[in-house]
């Protein structure tokens, strides 16, 4: 048997920017890896779907009942559940695609050891990043695809737009993974994940998941308008129920930017503290 | 068994951070999401008013949230740090060395756990005061019921903890499957009975609902169905001995090996 | 003007090649100046005591760690431009276990045979051959976390053969093998040797540097303090015999007072070790001098010794 070990390609373009030698365009590998390493932890990978979909009927129903109908984004009055369920689906993306390169990456980087056998072949910093990026996202998708079916099971989704939640939930997903990635590489231990935790916790409470911008006093919607996850919100719910426009546009471009520099810090940080 | 109090003491000194946000910060912030934001949305609506029974609905969810936020940090402090002083500090294998039993152990680590439910439960009803959140003094007595709810919750979760041999997988299923449903379920941010009828009799066997509904009467001042309240406080107290008598039992066994 | 010709030669086939190469961290340099040229098919070593920056300097020729300073050519390549191109053509054997937990063994080898490109069925039937080499067939199918550190050293020590590398890099690749797994190593080493793989290997053990290594280097605090075969090695800085002497530490003797009897005298914790051409004969001397070891042996020269002159210390403390 003779090796056939193919010499990595030449980076494309955008990536030479990067530090030379960071990048084999092998990330593919990366998710190969994970997929093989979730087998073994299915139950982890599955109950994340489920925890959405809890507080949907819970929240939909229950607090539903306290409040009957509201003002969907158009102004048409929608369902209490009609109103939560896309920010639920925005805030799983996010929840689950922090949790992926927060803690995960965390434990590689500092007790696994993973990263630096990974090093050892053609890969580089930048595969590593976009790989266990990408595995956020796969699973992200998966997650929202689940928590669309259960919101077209009962009976929530009313346009055809809500087609386009799904790759909007991969774009979001994308860039919080892209972020949390950055953050991680800064943290010293695990009491800075404090710090993610109160990040996240608010954000899901308060930026419009549960009752509209209009509850706020104007110099509080101000700051929620500032937060990522309101953007979201305003993207799925626009989405689901309908209620497409042209100002979606400035939501995506908030989410790109946050990929770009989310990347790009995240790419360079692994770069220092993996290659010593 | 004061003994281990103390070392549980010793260590949150320098780790307090941690704790602080998961046992007071994020409770208030469920309390000003939904007691306030929430509220602001649906004050003045009959549903609302008819589901609390008249009280405004920051005054109605706020001993919930006490026994939420109780039962929520109870089970998270009897789950990794109990796998830890079994599995990766290994500091109950030390402290079982000298002349401490492995029952005082477990119980030294559940009167632990209740210390820090107390204090933190006790701040966070000086916050909700603030709010606006408190009726009167009977408030005091839902901190007793929150403890007592989550002291049995404490227990049964480590009684499992002391069961789990892995790197602690268990617990994300624990916490998805068990915990997360449990606060939803359990008549905290509604009545129970607005949920589709085949979920209602989840409540029934969650702990966390008889202290619910045990803490949200006692703040109101409205013991309506004395029969009722023995009924919830009976269930927890059985809870607790039973969890305490596994918690005991699994740890002596699995610190003899 | 051979000497010439033989350094021509050298760089024509040198696999490996660093001029003055550095290592700093920090304000703390680990390797001050490193010279080294390893040709294809040979086997070198790197012999030092903790701390001497040899694994910093195989990190380097991994190419992943990045040089402070100097040269260096690994496979014709410089590291820095073309680290991916080069690591896909290397093992590497690091000082540390750093098998994936979350795997089981022959997930390890088969995964990471695809961050090298190769393809399913390749690595397939790799990691099975792989498994045999390293005597893991029966374990194939469980996670790694159970297995004894050998049998994790000998995974790490087959995973890093998936891409039949051409150079191969152990570092410390028989410690914490009990006897009998590191002959069997050495077995499969020199197998390779034969089947002309270059390797680079550290270690702090002088009988498998002896066993295995063509040519060595032995480094003290950064920088090397000598290089040759290892019997070059023993012939320049040690005789040909040992005569190693304990004393009841009463009685010691001063190593001045046994000086006159041999070439050189060493004095260690536990014993002297006079170094001499002929031990037997320089023990009649010194029991004619009327001198009482408790105990008194007769051994050849090792690089033990070669190392003891140089540095002025033990090599394993
Ligand atoms: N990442 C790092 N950061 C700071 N200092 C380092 C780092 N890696 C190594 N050093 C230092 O560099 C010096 C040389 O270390 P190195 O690991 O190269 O030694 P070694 O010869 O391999 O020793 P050993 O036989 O113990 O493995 C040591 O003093 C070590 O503390
Ligand atoms: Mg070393």
């Amino acid at each position: 048997m003779t090796a056939q070990v193919p010499a990595p390609p030449a980076p494309p373009a955008l990536l030479r920017l990067l530090p030379a030698g960071s990048y084999a365009g092998r990330s593919r590998a990366l998710l190969l890896r994970s997929a093989t390493a979730s087998r073994r932890a299915w139950l982890a990978f599955v109950s994340g779907f489920f925890e959405p979909v809890f507080y949907l009927v819970a929240m939909g129903q229950g607090l539903g009942s306290l409040v009957g109908v509201l003002p969907g984004p158009d102004g048409a009055p929608i369902s209490y559940a009609a109103f939560i369920a896309p920010g639920l689906l925005a805030a799983s993306a996010m929840n689950g695609a922090v949790f992926d390169s927060t803690f995960n990456v965390f434990f590689k980087l500092k007790y696994g050891r993973l990263y630096e056998a990974m090093l050892s072949t053609p890969l580089g910093p930048v595969d590593i990043a976009l790989g266990e990026i990408g595995w956020a996202l796969i699973r992200g998708g998966l997650y929202a695809l689940g928590f669309l079916s259960v919101m077209a099971g009962f009976g929530l989704l009313v346009s055809p737009w809500a087609l386009l939640a799904l790759p909007a939930a991969l774009v979001v997903a994308f860039a919080f993974a892209a972020v949390g990635m950055a953050a991680t590489s800064y943290m010293r231990s695990w009491q800075d994940f404090d710090l993610v935790t109160l990040a996240i916790l608010p954000m899901f409470l308060f930026s419009t998941t549960f009752y509209p911008l209009s509850v706020y006093p104007r110099w509080l919607q101000l700051v929620v308008e500032f937060l990522p996850l309101f953007h979201a919100v305003e993207l799925m719910r626009g989405l689901t129920t309908g209620a497409v426009h042209l100002g979606m546009v400035g939501h995506l471009a908030y989410f790109l930017v946050m990929i770009v520099v989310g990347v790009t810090v995240a790419s360079r940080r692994l770069d220092v503290l993996l290659l010593r | 068994m004061l003994l281990v109090v103390e070392h549980f003491w010793t260590w949150y000194r320098r780790n307090w951070r941690a704790t602080a946000v998961s046992s007071v910060l994020q409770p208030l912030l469920f309390l000003l999401a939904f007691g306030v934001g929430f509220g602001s949305l649906v004050a003045g609506t009959g549903s609302a008013a008819a589901a609390t029974g008249g009280v405004d609905y920051i005054v109605w969810l706020a001993p919930a949230l006490l026994a939420v936020s109780t039962v929520q940090s109870a089970a998270f402090e009897s789950t990794y740090p109990v796998l830890s002083g079994f599995k990766w500090q290994r500091t109950y294998f030390a402290m079982t060395a000298g002349p401490i039993s492995p029952a005082q152990v477990a119980l030294g680590h559940l009167l632990w756990v209740a210390c820090k439910m107390a204090g933190a439960g006790a701040i966070y009803i000086g916050v909700i005061a603030v709010f606006g959140g408190v009726a009167g003094p009977g408030i005091v007595v839902s901190l007793l019921v929150a403890v007592l709810t989550g002291a049995a919750v404490a227990a049964m979760v480590t009684a499992f903890s002391a069961t789990v041999e892995n790197e602690g997988a268990a617990f994300n299923a624990l916490f998805r499957f068990v915990v997360i449903p449990m606060t939803l379920f359990s008549g905290t941010f509604f009545p129970v009975d607005r949920l589709p009828g085949w979920v209602q009799p989840v409540a029934l066997i969650s702990p966390l609902w008889h202290g619910t509904e045990l803490a949200r009467s006692a703040a109101l001042g409205a013991v309506s169905q004395p029969l009722a309240a023995l009924g919830h406080l009976a269930y927890l107290s059985a809870l607790l001995v039973l969890g305490v008598a596994l918690a005991t039992r699994l740890f002596a066994r699995r610190l003899a090996q | 003007m051979s000497g010439l010709a033989a350094s021509v030669l050298f760089v024509a086939d040198g696999l490996v090649q660093a001029r003055g190469l550095r290592k700093r961290f920090g304000d703390f340099e680990a390797v001050r100046g490193v010279d080294v040229d390893v040709a294809r098919g040979e086997v070198f070593g790197f012999l030092g005591p903790n701390g001497a920056g040899k694994s910093s300097t195989m990190r380097m020729i991994a190419c992943v760690s990045p040089r402070s300073e100097g040269a260096l050519q690994v496979l014709g390549m410089d590291p820095d431009v073309d680290g991916p191109r080069i690591r896909a053509r290397i093992g590497v054997v690091p000082q540390l276990d750093n098998l994936d937990t979350e795997l089981t063994v022959r997930q390890n080898l088969q995964i990471y045979g695809r961050y090298f490109g190769l393809s399913r069925a390749h690595v397939r039937a790799k990691a099975t051959e792989l498994l045999e080499f390293a005597q893991l067939t029966e374990r194939a199918d469980d996670p790694v976390e159970p297995l004894s550190g050998g049998m994790k050293r000998r995974l790490t020590i087959a995973r890093a053969l998936v891409n039949e590398p051409e150079l191969l890099l152990l570092d410390e690749p028989t410690t914490g093998l009990d006897p009998q797994a590191r002959h069997l190593l050495w077995e499969r080493l020199y197998r390779l040797k034969r089947e002309g793989v270059t390797q680079i290997i550290t270690t702090h053990y002088m009988d498998e540097a002896e066993q295995l290594c063509d040519r060595l280097v032995v480094m003290d605090g950064g920088v090397i303090v000598a290089e040759g075969s290892p019997a070059e090695l023993i012939e320049r800085y040690s005789t040909r015999e040992v005569l190693e002497l304990r004393f009841d530490p009463a009685l010691r003797p001063a190593p001045d007072a046994l000086a006159r009897l041999a070439e050189r005298v060493e004095e260690l914790p536990d014993r002297l070790l006079l170094y001499t051409a002929d031990g037997e004969h320089t023990h009649a001397e010194v029991a004619r001098a009327g001198f009482v070891p408790l105990s008194a042996l007769v051994r050849r020269s090792s690089l033990e010794d070669v190392f003891l002159r140089l540095t002025g210390r033990t090599l394993v403390d």
